[in-house]
C-alpha cells in the first residue's frame, strides 16, 4: 500500500487551556482517497479539521500532544498560512465567502498563494466545474443563493490546488438534490484533478457513498473506521448514523441493545 | 463669484489633505476593526522628516519624499511588531486605547527632536499665483488636489486589482477565512498601518508646504473624525467623497459666515450624521440574504 499522506497521530487538543476535544485521535489519509469523518454534533469533527490546517490557534486551541505529518512533515506548530503552502487547503464549515467582495475577488482570495500567471488557467478549471459561477463572476458572494455560495467556498479551494482539500460539512442548510450535484462534483474534483479529500460529513449515507474509507467519531475519538462497504454492514452504524433498524425486533429488546452498544462505544 | 470660485478651491484642498489622511484611518478600521487615534500623529510625523530632510539635511525634495515615504513604511512595520502583534486576541478595545499612548509617544518625540516652535517650511511645490476663472491660488494648491487624487486613484486600483489589495479586503470581511486561504493577518496588518503611515506623511509634507510646520499639525487627526464619520467608517470612496464634503462645507462656512465658525461645522455635521445615518454616506451595509 502507498505511504498515507496525512497522518494524524494521538493528538490531543485543548481549547483556553482548560476543555479537553479531543483525546487521543489518530486517522492516516492516502493519496488521492475521498476519507469520510462522521460523528455527532460535538464529536469534535471541526476541531479535528483545524488542527490540521493550523486554524485553531486563533481560537485559543492547540495540540497539546502527538503529531500531524503532512507528507512526512510535522505541520502541527505551524502557522495556517504556512499549512496552505505546503498543499492542505479547509473549506470553512458555513461557506464563510467573503460577503462584500465579487466572485471574481473570492476566487482571487483563495489564489492568493499562487502564482499571478496560473490564474487565467485555474479560474477557468474552477468555472468548468460551476458555470453558475461564472454566469455570476461580478455579483457580490453575499448576494448568492447558498448552494452557489458553497461553491464559491469550494471554487476557492481549488484554485489554490491543493494536495488535499479538508471540507468540513458541504452539505449544511443546502437542499438534497443540491447536495447530491455537489457531492457528485466533489467526486470530480477528487478523480480529475488528482485532489486528496477529507470529508467532514453529518449526512453518513451519501458520505459514505463516494468515500473509500471512513472514521467515525464520539466523544474526541475515533471509534469505529472501515472502508464504506464494512461499515455499512455495521449494526451500529446502520443504526445510529443510517437511520436503519433491524425489522422483527422486539422493541424493548432493542432498546436494552442500544444501551449496551452505546456503553460499548464510550468505555 | 471670484469669492466662491476661491473658497472652493481652499476648500478642494483641505479635502484632499484630508481624505488622505482619512484614507489610512479607514484602511486600519476595515482590516481591523482598530479606531486609530495616532493618525494626526502620522501627519505631524510625515511633515516633520520631510522638514528633516529637506532643510536640515539638504535633500532636493524628490528625494526628500521618498525618505519620508520609506521611514513611514518602517513606522507602520514597526508599531505592528511592538504595539499590535503582543495585542492579538485581547479585546479591540485594548488596542484602541494602545492608539492613544501611541500618539502620545510619537508627539512627545516629535517634541523631543524639533522642539515645540512652529518652524517656516521651504516650500517645494512651485507656489506662484494661478489665475482660474477670475479666482487667484497658489499653484501648491492646485497640486495638493492633484496629488492627492492621485493617491487615491492608485489605491482604489489597489484595492480592485492587485492580490495584496484583495487580500486585505478578504481580512476585513471574514478574517479566519482569511487565514484560511493562506493569507498572513499580521503581515495585512503590517500593509495597513504602513500604507496608512505613508498616506498621512504625504499629507503631512502637502500641509507643511502649505502653512509651515509645528506640533499643530496633529490636529489634523481630530479633524479626520467628521469626514469618516460622514464617509462610513470602513468605505473608502466615502473617505474621499467626506473629505471633500467636509473640506468645502468649512471653506464655505469660513468665508461666508464666520470665519471662527469653520471648524465647529464639522462637528456638528458628525453630529446630525450620528443622529440620522450613524453608519455614514457610504458605511457597509450588512448583506443579508433573502
Amino acid at each position: 500500500m502507498t505511504e498515507p499522506m496525512l497522518q494524524v497521530n494521538n493528538i490531543e487538543v485543548i481549547y483556553n487551556k482548560v476543555i479537553l476535544v479531543l483525546k487521543g485521535l489518530s486517522l492516516e489519509v492516502r493519496p488521492g482517497q475521498i476519507v469520510a469523518l462522521l460523528g455527532a454534533n460535538g464529536a469534535g469533527k471541526t476541531t479535528t479539521l483545524k488542527a490540521i490546517s493550523g486554524l485553531l490557534k486563533p481560537e485559543d486551541g492547540e495540540v497539546t500532544d502527538g503529531s500531524i505529518l503532512f507528507e512526512g512533515v510535522p505541520i502541527h506548530e505551524k502557522e495556517a498560512d504556512e499549512i496552505v503552502r505546503l498543499g492542505i487547503f479547509q473549506v470553512m464549515e458555513g461557506r464563510r465567502v467573503f460577503e462584500h467582495l465579487t466572485v471574481e475577488e473570492n476566487l482571487m482570495a483563495g489564489a492568493y498563494t499562487r502564482p499571478g500567471r496560473e490564474f487565467k488557467r485555474d479560474l477557468e478549471v474552477v468555472y468548468h466545474y460551476f458555470p453558475r459561477l461564472k454566469e455570476r463572476r461580478h455579483q457580490k458572494a453575499g448576494y448568492l443563493s447558498g448552494g452557489e455560495q458553497q461553491m464559491l467556498a469550494i471554487g476557492r479551494a481549488l484554485m489554490a490546488r491543493p494536495k488535499l482539500m479538508l471540507l468540513d460539512e458541504p452539505s449544511l442548510g443546502l437542499a438534497p438534490l443540491l447536495v447530491r450535484e455537489l457531492f457528485g462534483i466533489i467526486e470530480r474534483i477528487n478523480k480529475e484533478q488528482n485532489t486528496t479529500i477529507l470529508l467532514v460529513e453529518q449526512n453518513a449515507n451519501l458520505a459514505l457513498q463516494i468515500a473509500d474509507y471512513a472514521y467515525i467519531m464520539e466523544n474526541g475519538r475515533i471509534v469505529l473506521d472501515g472502508t464504506p462497504e464494512v461499515l455499512r454492514e455495521n449494526a451500529d452504524v446502520r443504526e445510529f448514523y443510517l437511520g436503519l433498524t433491524e425489522v422483527g425486533q422486539r422493541k424493548s429488546y432493542r432498546e436494552v441493545k442500544h444501551y449496551k452498544r452505546r456503553k460499548r462505544w464510550l468505555s | 463669484m471670484d469669492t466662491f470660485i476661491q473658497l472652493t478651491l481652499t476648500g478642494l484642498t483641505n479635502g484632499a489633505i484630508l481624505a488622505l489622511a482619512a484614507l489610512g484611518f479607514v484602511l486600519i478600521y476595515k482590516a481591523s476593526d482598530v479606531i486609530n487615534f495616532a493618525q494626526g500623529e502620522f501627519l505631524l510625523i510625515g511633515a516633520y522628516l520631510m522638514y528633516a530632510s529637506i532643510v536640515q539635511i539638504g535633500l532636493p525634495w524628490t528625494l526628500g519624499v521618498l525618505v519620508t515615504m520609506v521611514i513611514a513604511v518602517l513606522l507602520g512595520i514597526l508599531i505592528e511588531r511592538l504595539v499590535l502583534r503582543p495585542l492579538i486576541g485581547e479585546p479591540i478595545i485594548s488596542v484602541i486605547m494602545a492608539t492613544i499612548g501611541l500618539s502620545s509617544l510619537l508627539q512627545a518625540i516629535v517634541r523631543m527632536i524639533w522642539g515645540s516652535q512652529p518652524k517656516s517650511f521651504p516650500s517645494f511645490i512651485p507656489s506662484d499665483p494661478v489665475n482660474i476663472l477670475g479666482a487667484t491660488v497658489g499653484a501648491d494648491r492646485l497640486w495638493a488636489i492633484g496629488i492627492a487624487a492621485a493617491l487615491m486613484l492608485f489605491f482604489s486600483l489597489f484595492f480592485r486589482f492587485s492580490k495584496e489589495g484583495i487580500a486585505m479586503r478578504a481580512v476585513a470581511d471574514d478574517q479566519q477565512a482569511a487565514m484560511s486561504m493562506g493569507i498572513s493577518v499580521k503581515k495585512v496588518f503590517a500593509w495597513a498601518w504602513s500604507i496608512a503611515a505613508v498616506t498621512a506623511a504625504i499629507a503631512g509634507a502637502i500641509v507643511a508646504n502649505i502653512v509651515g510646520v509645528g506640533p499643530h499639525l496633529s490636529h489634523f487627526g481630530l479633524r479626520v473624525f467628521p469626514v469618516v464619520i460622514l464617509g462610513g467608517l470602513d468605505s473608502i470612496p466615502g473617505a474621499i467623497v467626506g473629505g471633500v464634503i467636509i473640506g468645502l462645507l468649512e471653506a464655505y462656512v469660513g468665508g461666508y459666515i464666520s470665519g471662527s465658525l469653520n471648524q465647529v461645522i464639522s462637528f456638528v455635521v458628525l453630529v446630525l450624521i450620528l443622529m440620522i445615518r450613524p453608519y455614514g454616506l457610504f458605511g457597509r451595509e450588512i448583506i443579508e440574504r433573502v
